[in-house]
């Protein structure tokens, strides 16, 4: 199976109040497509900035970055904003819903930036899945948190992207709710093929992945692959 | 605490309060050019009259009324002024001008202001003349060159710079020329009926005591129809008119005061629900409310104090631009002083109506609920009739009509300017609202994404749209409205001057040269369309009432304490009364016995010519005048027709189209009384471009120098000057309203750049290009410019056309280039704020955006 996913010996330094701060330091691995893998640790352990390396929301100091076959690191914010909109999906822990937009016209707006026509129909199916049908032209504000974050979901993957990127996606919820997010993730990753990379705290919701990568001082310090 | 709690959002706070900055400046600015005004007449009164004492009149003085202050004059100064034409040889063209032909050394106190400046003497001892410095440059003409006024040539001694009680807008209209008044005979200008104003000026010494010598000598002046005017009663007419000049820009700039105020309570609100969080632990902690409540007061109150402080400092400043733009309005130098009463009353105003309007914001902090740090869904009730919040809408307008009060000194004015403040501004956030609401409806769902973004942008939560509509829409509204009655006055000038109507106007014609003229005009191809007799007289009896008789029902009136005026229906207490003016000032009436096309009869009937001295006399009065003294047909007027009493009774009213160009006249005397008396001939003709109206000019002129000839395409340019003269003022004033909504459009992108930012970087997440989220805040910005622009010029449409009929009577065409460019104008600044606060956005990867601005 290829790799969608290859970091190499990547590290992430920040200035602040002038001084260097070493966030991620050396880090090297690569992700099979269709896996699921769960990045873990403690808090500052720089596990949110290494899903922002992988995605290609932020740039490596050193190292680099091959997503679905492409390096990044060299790529213009557009180009990779491009090969964002094309390959990848994101969950995030507070939701992140357009507010300006209904829930339907939220899950559409991957699809609408490629400039594709009738999407209507294709985001109103995943709506259906993630349970919502009936929500259609709920605002997020008119939504509760579990709902948020099943739109949530149904956008991150009408863009049918080859690799989705989730953190922390039941933080903010109930152990109930979380349990259904759960589920349907896993569920609508396995019906598309999709690789699926976690950052959580949450170990049950890292036990469901087929591998776990351990971060601590920004260096990784285990890869357990079941 | 309220230190403590602002150590982060000191920035923040200061810059919801940038939104009153701009006002307190303006209000400051005005507010101490007023106090920098009065003493500027207080001291320049006596240079504004020229001397102690004028005494005027539209007839020569007798010996006896002139010698009256001559007891006590040591310098004494005489003129004669005059509307004529003026012929300038060197350039062979010619203007209408204000002749004043002077004697003595007047003025007393002050001198003209000329160029050169030995002018100022040397015009007086020979065949010279000073010349307006304006008319000169208009016509070329330079120091030594000729001119001809009447029958003689005078030599141009100097360009007149200033002379005593003008301004830039009198000498626009009429530009002055001074000759001395020994050569005005010769001239041959005074013709029968010529209208003239015959003025002394006195110089006294030192130790008269002017009161009692005006209480002395008025009685005798009012007998002989003569007014007066002294430095005293000067100083009180500049003051009126001027403080009313000032009071009108104070509170244009307290309404653009009050523009920001909205924007800080809005902003405070959006400020307080980001400290919901923060208030509900420290409620957890025990904090009351009321604490609170008092720990933002606190912090608002302390930043209303900078904003105010700031906005003085730049009031001063812009203090010291006032004279500069007013100048053309004001016949006085303005020198800079420091008003403090100013200073601390813009001060106190703006402190207090900021802290006013963050109150209603503020006060939502008592309600929130220490379970908001358990549950996020507990958001502080929204009670729709808080009392305190009543208290505190009560307490603006309070605010509002004491601030009138204190500027108009009328309890009346003051209660209707918060009422229209207050209509005007809902029906503002009313049209914005209403317009939302019909885009948000009718926006089309298939238009592109980017569009749709763009526009749902407007309706994030917690937006300012509505209130920068508002803001923005208010000063759109100001300019626009300006801008349409302007440009409507001048289209019914213009239509005045229409296709097949006069636009030129010969007046002052003898009878004996009416011939001559109209063969001059016809040698030009030039039909007479209009040929008028003119004879001027004064009313001696109006109903039976003398002058002293109309006072003494003026008296008994105001004794009554019935103020109020009537119409011309009713009964006793109206026409028991007359004003002095009617039998002080002359009448000029014209004699005919049919209507003209633009007249038409409302009461009575049209007399036919009068055959014998036995005869009544029925005249016909204009409606308006009639109305304006409550006349009905059947009063008498006895009239003074130059030294031969003429009693007439109103035999008709008539109503006159003005807005066709013709002499129009309040009373007509019907044919068979008129024609042996004194007068003089208006004749109106059409010229068909400049060039001939240039030499039609200068044969009349040549020929029949007494002959007064107005251009009305000149009247036009001239109007236009006029317009955009005080336009410019009033824009100059309605531009801090602009100002402060694109101050409040800054402060709002800067508070919101936290939620926009998110909202950006999300977009880039999920794979936006830099284009698609600079086009989609480019929209963002162009819909609320457009709905701004589109409000501010509903309204002002509408504005103007209700002025258009009620005002002007008259039908309000809209012309489109001016709208547009406004439009445009407005989308284009909302646009180019709105990117430049968000340009950060655009070229950073998404996480350093998000670690930079949180």
């Amino acid at each position: 199976m290829e790799n969608i996913l290859t970091i190499r010996h990547v590290s992430k330094t920040y200035t602040a109040a002038g001084r260097a701060l070493s966030v991620l330091e050396d880090i090297d691995f690569s992700v099979r497509a269709g896996s699921t893998v769960a990045i873990v640790g403690p808090s500052g352990s720089g596990k949110t900035t290494l899903l922002g390396l992988s995605a290609g929301l932020d740039r490596c100091t050193t190292g680099s970055v091959e997503l679905n076959g492409i390096v990044i690191d060299g790529l213009s914010e557009d180009e990779r904003a491009d090969i964002r909109n094309r390959y990848v999906g994101f969950i995030f822990q507070n939701f992140q819903l357009m507010p300006t937009l209904t829930a339907l016209e939220n899950v559409m707006v991957p699809l609408e930036l490629r400039g594709e026509k009738h999407i209507r129909n294709r985001a109103k199916e995943l709506m259906e899945k993630v349970g919502l049908a009936d929500r259609l032209h709920h605002y997020p504000v008119e939504l509760s948190g579990g709902e948020q974050q099943r739109v949530s979901l149904a956008r991150a993957f009408s863009g049918q992207p080859r690799i989705l990127f989730a953190d922390e996606p039941t933080g903010n919820l109930d152990a109930e709710t979380s349990a259904k997010i759960e589920e349907l993730l896993f569920g609508l990753n396995r019906e598309a093929g999709t690789t699926l990379i976690i950052v959580t705290h949450n170990a049950e919701l890292a036990a469901n992945t087929q591998r776990i990568i351990r971060l601590a001082g920004g260096r990784i310090i285990a890869d357990e692959t079941k | 605490m309220a230190w403590r709690d602002s150590r982060r959002n000191r920035s923040r706070l200061f810059l919801f309060i940038s939104s009153v900055v701009l006002g307190i400046a303006a209000l400051v600015a005005t507010l101490s050019f007023g106090h920098n005004l009065r003493t500027a007449i207080d001291d320049q009164a006596k240079e504004l009259v020229g001397a102690d004492l004028m005494i005027g009149s539209s007839q020569p003085l007798s010996p006896a009324v002139q010698a009256l202050p001559d007891s006590v004059a040591n310098r004494k100064s005489e003129q004669c002024s005059f509307a004529s034409m003026v012929y300038f040889v060197k350039s062979g063209s010619s203007r209408l001008v204000q002749v004043r032909a002077l004697d003595g050394d007047y003025p007393f106190y002050g001198s003209f202001g000329t160029e050169p400046v030995r002018a100022e003497q040397s015009w007086r001892t020979g065949r010279q003349a000073l010349v307006d410095k304006a008319l000169m440059l208009q016509y070329g003409a330079q120091v030594g060159d000729s001119i001809r006024v009447g029958e003689l040539s005078f030599a141009i001694a100097g360009a007149l710079e200033k002379a005593p009680g003008s301004n830039e807008i009198s000498t626009t209209v009429a530009p002055p020329v001074y000759i001395p008044l020994r050569w005005l005979e010769q001239a041959g200008l005074l013709k029968r009926g010529s209208r003239v104003n015959y003025q002394y000026y006195y110089r006294f010494i030192p130790a008269v005591n002017m009161d009692r010598l005006i209480a002395a000598i008025s009685p005798r002046l009012g007998a002989a129809g003569v007014h007066y005017e002294t430095v005293q009663s000067r100083k009180e007419r500049m003051s009126r008119a001027f403080g009313d000049l000032t009071e009108f820009l104070t509170l244009i700039s307290f309404i653009a005061l009050l523009m920001g105020c909205i924007g800080v309570a809005s902003a405070v609100h959006i400020y307080i629900r980001e400290k919901i969080g923060g208030i509900a632990v420290l409620r957890c902690l025990g904090v009351k409310a009321r604490q609170a409540f008092l720990i933002y007061l606190i912090q608002v109150a302390g930043m209303g104090l900078i904003g105010s402080i700031a906005g003085t400092v730049i009031g001063v400043g812009v203090q010291q631009v006032l004279p500069a733009v007013l100048k053309d309005l004001l016949p006085l130098q303005t020198g800079f002083m420091l008003s403090w009463t100013a200073i601390g009353e813009g001060i106190v105003t703006g402190m207090a109506v900021s802290i006013l309007f963050a109150l209603l914001p503020l006060l939502t902090i008592r309600k929130i609920s220490p379970l908001y740090t358990l549950r996020l869904s507990v958001e502080p009730a929204a009670m729709i009739w808080d009392p305190l919040k009543i208290l505190v809408y009560a307490a603006i307008l309070l605010f509002v009509d004491v601030f009138a009060y204190f500027r108009m000194q009328s309890s009346s004015k003051a209660i209707v300017f918060t009422a229209s403040l207050l209509g005007a501004l809902l029906l503002l956030a009313g049209a914005a609202k209403l317009l939302m609401l019909v885009v948000r409806r009718l926006f089309p769902a298939k238009w592109s994404y980017l569009w749709r973004q763009g526009f749902a942008n407007l309706y994030r939560p917690n937006n300012q749209t509505l209130i920068l509509v508002v803001t923005i829409g208010l000063g759109t509204t100001f300019i626009g409205t300006l801008y349409f009655v302007q440009q409507l006055l001048i289209d019914k000038v213009k239509a005045a001057v229409g296709n097949n109507q006069g636009n030129m106007v010969l007046f002052d014609i003898q009878p004996d040269e009416v011939k001559g003229i109209t063969a001059l005009a016809k040698g030009e191809q030039l039909a007479v369309l209009e040929d008028l007799p003119v004879v001027t007289m004064r009313v001696t009896r109006m109903r039976g009432m003398t002058v002293e008789q109309a006072a003494v029902g003026r008296g008994r009136r105001e004794g009554e304490g019935r103020g109020e005026r009537g119409t011309a229906g009713d009964s006793g207490g109206q026409r028991d009364s007359l004003p002095r003016w009617i039998f002080e000032n002359e009448v000029r009436v014209t004699y005919r016995d049919s209507l003209l096309a633009t007249e038409k009869l409302t009461a009575g009937r049209l007399s036919p010519p009068v055959r014998s001295p036995q005869e009544t006399v029925y005249i016909r009065v204009d409606e308006e005048y009639a109305t304006r003294l409550h006349l009905v047909v059947g009063d008498s007027i006895l009239f003074n027709v130059q030294g031969l009493p003429v009693a007439t009774v109103i035999g008709g009213l008539v109503k006159a189209d003005w807005r066709q160009l013709q002499t129009t006249f309040s009373i007509v005397f019907p044919g068979g009384v008129l024609e042996q008396a004194p007068q003089f001939h208006v004749l109106a003709t059409r010229v068909p471009s400049t060039v001939v109206s240039a030499r039609f000019q200068q044969s009349v002129v040549r020929a029949y120098p007494n002959v007064s000839v107005i251009d009305l395409e000149l009247v036009l340019q001239v109007l236009e000057d006029i317009l955009g003269k005080i336009g410019f003022v009033i824009r100059f004033m309605a531009a801090f309203s602009i100002l402060t909504g694109v101050v409040v459009l800054i402060a709002s992108v800067l508070i919101s750049k936290y939620q926009r930012i998110q909202e950006s970087v999300l977009l880039r997440t999920l794979g936006a290009s830099r284009r698609q989220v600079l086009v989609i805040t480019l929209l963002e910005y162009f819909f609320l410019g457009a709905l701004a622009a589109a409000t501010g010029i509903g309204l002002s449409l509408a504005f103007s056309q209700v002025l258009a009929r009620v005002s002007f009577e008259s039908s309000f065409a809209v012309h489109w280039w001016p709208v547009m460019v406004l439009f445009v104008s407005v989308c284009g600044l909302t646009i180019l704020i709105g990117l430049y606060n968000s340009r950060g956005v655009l070229n950073k990867p998404p996480l350093e955006v998000l670690r930079r601005e949180g």
